[in-house]
C-alpha cells in the first residue's frame, strides 16, 4: 500500500467519533426570529444598513463590509427588523446585531432557488471576486477571512496551486464530509470559479482517509475536470491548519508569520467553495450553512442547513433535545471550538459544529504539576515548546515568550489534549499571544 | 444538567495521566522483578518490600510535615523510585541501609527540590550512588544468583555465610582481570538470562528488554534515548575492541552486563530529568552512553551507568536551553 | 630561605602598589560626576521599587526628577504629600499638594448578589476568565473572582474574600500605586480621593448593559434609571452608558443618593451607619430635586 500523505511534525490522533458521518444533510426549518451578529468575519464590523421595522427579504444586505477586511451581510429570513441592538454571543459578551422576526419566507427576485445545477462559468475574473465580495462568503472552515481577500493576490506574488480543504481534521465533526457526498458536482463548479476567480491552474483537494466515500466520488467527479488532484491523507490532527494542509500536499513550509501565498498557495475549505458557487452561479449570498450537531448522549446526531443567526437551542432541540446530563455545549470543534455560555447564541458563518458533552466529560482533567514529559513538545505541529511558552506566559515574561516563538502557535490545543498532568497549556498560551501581540503593536508606534 | 461548563478549547483530552504512565512503567519492571525473585528468593523480596514502603512513607511524611503541601503518594512515583532502588542494590543489603537510601532518594533526591516534576537528578540513582559512596563494602558484594538463594531470611544473612556465596560481577571480573578474566565466565546466554552476579534489577537483560519493549508499544517512552544510547555505547565499545581485543571487552559484553540495560530503558528515559527535544534526547542519549564506557573502561568503578547518567541529567537544562525542536516555517538555525 | 620570603614581599607590594596606581588614573579617567541630590532624593523615597510613579523604581524616579529640575507631572503615590515635600525640599522646587487616593473595588456581585449561570473551569486568572467569556454570573463587566489584583499587589493591601468571591482593600496598607487597576482587565478597580476621614461614596457597579439585562446578571447592579444623577444636589453625579458615576472631586459625601438608589448600588466608605432621618430626607430631596431640574428643564424649553 501506498504511504499516505502527511505532514510530519507533531500532531496527535485524538478518537474521531464521526458518529453524524452518515446522516444526510436534513434542512432545519426556519426559527421564529434569527439574531444576526454584523461582525461575523474576521477583520473590522460591518455597518447596518437597516433599522427598526424595516420589512426586508431573504437574502436581502443588512450590513456592508466597508474596511477592506470585512464582509457582507444579508437577512438569512424574510420579515420585520425586530431591533437593531446588541446581542449576547457565544462568550456571553453583548455584539451588535440584527434581530429578525421571521414572517414566511420570502426570497430576494434576483436569487436563483432552483435545485438544478448550473456548471457553466460566465462571469469574469473580475465578477467572480466582485460576486463573492458583494455576498459575503467568509472562510467556513472556523477562521472566517472574507473571501474574496484571499482571492486578491498580493503584488510581487504568484498563486501557483489551489488548496481545497476537505481535511475535516476535528474530531466530531462530519459537516463537511457530508457536503463533499452531497453536493460534489456543485463543490467542484465552486472549485472551478474559485480556479478562475484566481488566476490558478492546479488544484489539489486534500481528504483524510477516514472519508472514503467522500475521497472516491469527489476522485470520480474531479476526473471530468483538468488538473483537479483528490489526494488521500493520513487521519492526524490538525492537518486541517493551512500550513499543515500545504506541507502535507506540496511539503512545502510557509515561513513564520506569512500566509499561504508566500508559497504560491491558496488554501479554501469546501465549504466555502460551495458558498462560492451558490454565490457566482445562484446569486445566493451566504446565508445559510452546514452544521453538524453531535454529541455521544444525544438521540439523533445530525447534519442540518440552518440559516445563519438560528439559535443554537433549535438545532439541539431538533437533533432530539439536550441530554438531561449535559455539562458543556461547544461551538465548533472540540479541540478549536468555544463553550457556549448559552443556548441562545445564534449559528453565525464560521459554525461548523455543534457539540453536546455529557457532564462527566465537561470538566476538565486534575490539574497536576508538569513532568516535563516532553509529550506537548512532541505534539505541537509548529515545533513549539508548550510547556515554557505556558510557563512564560505564567510568569509575564513576554519577550521571552517572544523569543520562543510564541506567536507561531496555531492554538491547535494538541498539547493540552496530550498533557498527562491536564496543565492548561493552551490557555495560558492564549494569553501569552494576547500581551505579546500587544507588545509588538506598540513597539510598532 | 445544572450549569453548563466554560472552559478553553481544547474540549478532548487524551485518556492519561501521571499515574497510568506511572504504573505503566511499573508494570514493564515486572519481568525483572520476577527474576530476581528466582534467582534471590526471599532476600529480593526482602529487599523490594523495605525500599519500597520506606520510599512511600518518606515521601507521606514529607510532604505531610515539611512542605505541608498536597499529598500525592498516590501518582505512582514513590514506587517506581522504591523499585527502580531495589534494583540497584544486591540482594544481601541490610534493611537499615535500604531505608537510608530510600531517605536519601525521596528527600534528597527528590523532594529538596519541591517534589515530582522539579528534580533534575533521577531520585532512584541519587539514592543509589549515595549507597554506593557510602557503603562501598555491602554494596559490592554480590550474592551467586540460585545458589545464594536459600541462605536469605527476612533478617538478611549472616556474614559468615554471605562470604562464601557471593561472586564478583562480570564487570568486576574485567576490572580486576582484564579481558582474561572475562573469557572463563559464563557464556552469553546465561548472562541475557540473568545468570551472572549484580544488582538484583539489571541481571536478566532479554527480562528488561522485553519491559521496554513493552514502554515503547504503549509509548510510555520513544526510541530517541534508548537508541542513542544503547547505540553510542556499543559503537564505542566497538571501536575500542577493534583497536586492541587483547585489552578491552568486545561491544556484546558491554551491552548485557551491568545496569546498561536497565539504565537505558527505565533510568535515562526518566521524564523529569531527560530532555524534551527529541534532538535532546538523542544528544542525552549519546552522551550517556559515551560516558558509560569511558567509565567502565577508563575509570576506577567498574560499572558506569549510574554516574552517567546523572552527568547527563546534570546537563539536561543546557540541552534543553541550546537543542530546540525543529521550529514550522523557519529556516534550520546556523550552527552557532 | 628569608630571600624567598623578601621576593615574595616585595614582589606583592609592587604589584599592589602597581595596580593601585592604574586603578587610581582609571577611575579619574572614567569618573561619572553624578548630582548628589540623585542620592538625596532617592534616600527620601520610600525605596518600594513598585514603579507606581510610571518610571523603573526609585532609582529612576530621581534621576528624572534631578534631570528634568521639576516636580511636573511627578508623584510617588506610595510615599505621598510628605515624601513629595521632602523631595521638593532638596530640589529647591514647590510640591503639589495631591489628594492621597485609595483603590475602589467597584463590583459587589458577590456569589449570593450575582447568582453563578456557567462554571468557569480553568486556569484562576482573570485575563484568560476575561478572554475566554463573560464570567460565571454573566454579567460581562463585573468581577470575575480570580484574583488578579491581588496578586499583583505588592503592600498586601487588596485581599480576595472566599465568602463573596471579590477584592476587598486593606485602606490602611493601599499605596495607591496603580498596580491592581492595571490588573484588572475589567477596570474594577478606580483610584479614588481617599476623602475626609476615609468618607467615601461611590457606584460599586461598572456595569454598562442597560437595565433589564443587567438586573438579571447581577441584584445590585446599576441599572441607569438616573435617580441619582436627579436627587445630587451638588451635579456630582453624571450618567454614561447605562452607568452612573460619582465624581469624587464634586461629591460632598451628602448621602442623599445612596438611600434611594433601586438596586441599591451606591456603597459609602467610613460612613456612620444609615438612620431613618437622612432616608427620609433623601426621599425627600429627591422630590425637590426632580421637580427642580423639571422646573429648569422647562425654562429652558421657554427660554429656547
Amino acid at each position: 500500500m501506498k504511504t499516505l500523505k502527511t505532514f510530519k511534525l507533531g500532531g496527535i490522533h485524538p478518537q474521531e467519533y464521526k458518529i453524524a458521518a452518515d446522516q444526510p444533510i436534513e434542512v432545519l426549518p426556519i426559527p421564529k426570529t434569527v439574531d444576526i451578529p454584523v461582525a461575523q468575519n474576521l477583520g473590522a464590523p460591518s455597518k447596518v444598513v437597516v433599522k427598526k421595522g424595516d420589512q426586508v427579504k431573504t437574502g436581502q444586505l443588512i450590513a456592508k463590509g466597508e474596511a477592506f477586511i470585512s464582509a457582507n451581510v444579508h437577512a438569512s429570513v424574510s420579515g420585520k427588523v425586530k431591533k437593531v441592538d446588541d446581542v449576547l454571543d457565544a462568550s456571553g459578551y453583548k455584539r451588535p446585531a440584527v434581530t429578525i422576526q421571521a414572517e414566511g419566507d420570502e426570497w430576494e427576485e434576483d436569487i436563483d432557488t432552483s435545485g438544478e445545477i448550473k456548471k457553466e462559468i460566465t462571469a469574469s475574473q473580475q465578477e467572480i471576486v466582485d460576486k463573492i465580495q458583494e455576498k459575503g462568503i467568509v472562510g467556513l472552515g472556523g477562521a472566517t477571512f472574507p473571501s474574496h481577500v484571499k482571492l486578491k493576490v498580493p503584488e510581487g506574488k504568484t498563486a501557483e496551486y489551489l488548496i481545497i480543504n476537505g481535511v475535516e481534521c476535528e474530531p466530531f465533526l462530519t459537516s463537511d464530509h457530508r457536503l463533499m457526498v452531497e453536493k460534489g458536482e456543485e463543490l467542484m463548479v465552486g472549485i472551478e470559479i474559485l480556479k478562475k476567480g484566481l488566476g490558478v491552474e492546479k488544484v489539489l483537494i486534500g481528504i483524510e482517509n477516514n472519508k472514503p466515500d467522500a475521497i472516491k466520488h469527489l476522485s470520480e467527479i474531479a476526473a471530468q475536470y483538468n488538473n483537479i488532484e483528490v489526494h488521500a491523507l493520513k487521519v492526524k490532527y490538525p492537518q486541517g491548519g493551512e500550513k499543515q494542509l500545504i506541507k502535507a500536499l506540496l511539503g512545502r513550509e510557509v515561513p513564520s508569520g506569512k500566509l499561504p501565498i508566500e508559497v504560491g498557495c491558496v488554501v479554501n475549505n469546501v465549504g466555502t467553495a460551495y458558498a462560492v458557487y451558490e454565490a457566482v452561479q445562484k446569486n445566493k449570498p451566504l446565508i445559510e450553512r452546514v452544521v453538524t450537531v453531535t454529541g455521544k448522549k444525544l438521540e439523533k446526531p445530525s447534519n442540518l442547513q440552518v440559516r445563519i443567526g438560528t439559535p443554537v437551542k433549535d438545532l439541539i432541540d431538533k437533533a432530539g433535545g439536550l441530554p438531561g446530563d449535559t455539562g458543556k455545549v461547544v461551538n465548533g470543534g472540540p479541540m478549536m471550538g468555544k463553550a457556549l455560555t448559552s443556548l441562545e447564541a445564534p449559528i453565525v458563518k464560521g459554525t461548523s459544529g455543534v457539540i453536546v458533552f455529557p457532564e462527566e466529560e465537561a470538566n476538565r482533567p486534575p490539574l497536576k504539576s508538569c513532568i516535563r514529559c516532553g509529550k506537548c513538545v512532541a505534539a505541537c505541529p509548529m515545533g513549539l515548546e508548550p510547556l515554557y511558552l505556558a510557563q512564560l506566559s505564567e510568569k509575564e515574561l513576554w519577550e521571552r515568550a517572544e523569543e520562543n516563538l510564541i506567536m507561531d502557535c496555531i492554538e491547535c490545543g494538541s498539547c493540552h489534549y496530550t498533557c498527562p498532568s491536564g496543565r492548561p497549556l493552551l490557555d495560558y498560551i492564549r494569553v501569552g499571544k494576547t500581551n505579546v501581540g500587544q507588545m509588538i503593536k506598540n513597539r510598532g508606534n | 444538567m445544572d450549569k453548563l461548563v466554560i472552559s478553553g478549547s481544547p474540549h478532548v483530552h487524551q485518556n492519561t495521566s501521571i499515574p497510568k504512565l506511572m504504573y505503566m512503567v511499573v508494570i514493564a519492571m515486572i519481568p525483572a522483578m520476577l527474576v530476581s525473585f528466582y534467582m534471590f528468593g526471599l532476600g529480593a523480596l526482602r529487599v523490594f518490600l523495605i525500599s519500597v514502603l520506606s520510599c512511600y512513607l518518606f515521601e507521606y511524611l514529607i510532604q505531610r510535615y515539611l512542605i505541608r503541601g498536597p499529598i500525592t503518594i498516590n501518582d505512582g512515583s514513590a514506587l517506581i523510585t522504591g523499585i527502580l532502588l531495589a534494583f540497584n542494590v544486591p540482594s544481601s543489603v541490610p534493611w537499615w541501609m535500604m531505608v537510608v537510601g530510600a531517605l536519601v532518594a525521596i528527600g534528597m533526591g527528590k523532594m529538596s527540590f519541591g517534589g515530582l516534576g522539579k528534580n533534575p537528578f533521577n531520585p532512584a540513582l541519587v539514592g543509589r550512588v549515595f549507597m554506593l559512596i557510602s557503603f562501598p563494602v555491602e554494596m559490592t558484594r554480590w550474592p551467586k544468583p540460585i545458589v545464594s538463594r536459600e541462605y536469605f531470611s527476612f533478617a538478611g544473612m549472616d556474614d559468615k555465610i554471605l562470604d562464601t556465596v557471593t561472586g564478583p560481577t562480570p564487570l568486576g571480573k574485567l576490572q580486576e582481570e582484564g579481558v582474561e578474566g572475562i573469557s572463563e565466565s559464563s557464556g552469553y546466554a546465561d548472562m541475557v538470562l540473568g545468570q551472572m552476579g549484580g544488582s538484583m534489577g539489571e541481571i536478566s537483560a532479554i527480562a528488561l528488554v522485553i519491559g521496554g519493549l513493552y514502554l515503547l508499544y504503549r509509548r510510555v517512552i520513544t526510541w530517541h534515548i534508548p537508541v542513542a544510547y544503547l547505540g553510542s555505547s556499543f559503537a564505542l565499545a566497538a571501536i575500542l575492541w577493534f583497536a586492541d581485543p587483547t585489552q578491552y571487552a568486545d561491544p556484546f559484553f558491554h551491552l548485557v552486563t551491568g545496569g546498561l540495560i536497565l539504565g537505558v530503558f527505565y533510568m535515562a528515559t526518566d521524564y523529569v530529568s531527560s530532555p524534551i527535544s527529541a534532538k535532546g534526547q538523542i544528544i542525552f542519549g549519546v552522551g550517556a552512553g559515551v560516558l558509560t564506557i569511558i567509565i567502565r573502561v577508563f575509570g576506577s568503578y567498574p560499572e558506569g551507568v549510574s554516574f552517567a547518567i546523572l552527568l547527563m541529567n546534570a546537563a539536561t537544562p543546557l540541552i534543553n536551553n541550546r537543542f530546540k525542536p525543529k521550529r514550522f516555517g523557519h529556516k534550520p538555525a546556523k550552527a552557532a | 630561605m628569608d630571600e624567598v620570603v623578601i621576593y615574595a614581599v616585595v614582589s606583592m607590594a609592587g604589584l599592589g602598589t602597581a595596580a593601585a596606581v592604574i586603578l587610581y588614573f582609571i577611575a579619574q579617567k572614567f569618573k561619572v560626576i553624578e548630582d548628589p541630590r540623585i542620592d538625596e532624593v532617592e534616600e527620601a523615597l520610600p525605596a518600594a521599587n513598585c514603579g507606581a510613579c510610571g518610571l523603573a523604581g526609585c532609582r529612576a524616579f530621581a534621576e528624572a526628577i534631578v534631570k528634568n529640575e521639576s516636580l511636573e507631572d511627578m508623584n510617588c503615590p506610595v510615599g505621598g504629600n510628605e515624601v513629595m515635600e521632602e523631595v521638593a525640599g532638596i530640589m529647591g522646587l514647590e510640591a503639589e499638594q495631591k489628594d492621597p487616593l485609595v483603590a475602589v473595588v467597584r463590583c459587589n456581585g458577590s456569589k449570593t448578589n450575582a447568582p453563578q449561570k456557567v462554571i468557569y473551569d480553568g486556569p484562576n486568572t482573570c485575563q484568560f476568565a476575561h478572554a475566554l467569556s463573560a464570567g460565571e454570573s454573566g454579567c460581562p463587566n463585573g468581577c470575575l473572582g480570580c484574583g488578579d489584583c491581588e496578586e499583583s499587589c505588592d503592600f498586601d493591601a487588596i485581599h480576595m474574600n472566599p465568602k463573596t468571591d471579590l477584592p476587598e482593600v486593606v485602606e490602611e496598607n493601599c499605596t495607591a500605586c496603580n498596580a491592581c487597576v492595571e490588573a484588572c482587565p475589567r477596570d474594577i478597580i478606580e483610584l479614588r480621593p481617599q476623602g475626609k476621614k476615609g468618607k467615601r461614596t461611590y457606584i460599586s457597579c461598572v456595569n454598562t448593559e442597560k437595565g433589564g439585562p443587567a438586573k438579571k446578571h447581577c441584584s445590585v447592579a446599576c441599572i441607569g434609571c438616573g435617580k441619582c444623577v436627579t436627587a445630587c444636589p451638588f451635579d456630582a453625579i453624571t450618567m454614561e452608558n447605562n452607568l452612573a458615576y460619582i465624581d469624587p472631586h464634586k461629591c460632598k459625601n451628602c448621602r442623599l443618593c445612596v438611600p434611594i438608589c433601586p438596586t441599591n448600588a451606591i456603597l459609602e466608605d467610613n460612613h456612620p451607619e444609615m438612620s431613618e432621618k437622612i432616608v427620609e430626607k433623601a426621599k425627600e430631596n429627591l422630590k425637590k430635586q426632580t421637580e427642580k431640574k423639571k422646573k429648569a428643564a422647562k425654562e429652558k424649553d421657554n427660554e429656547g
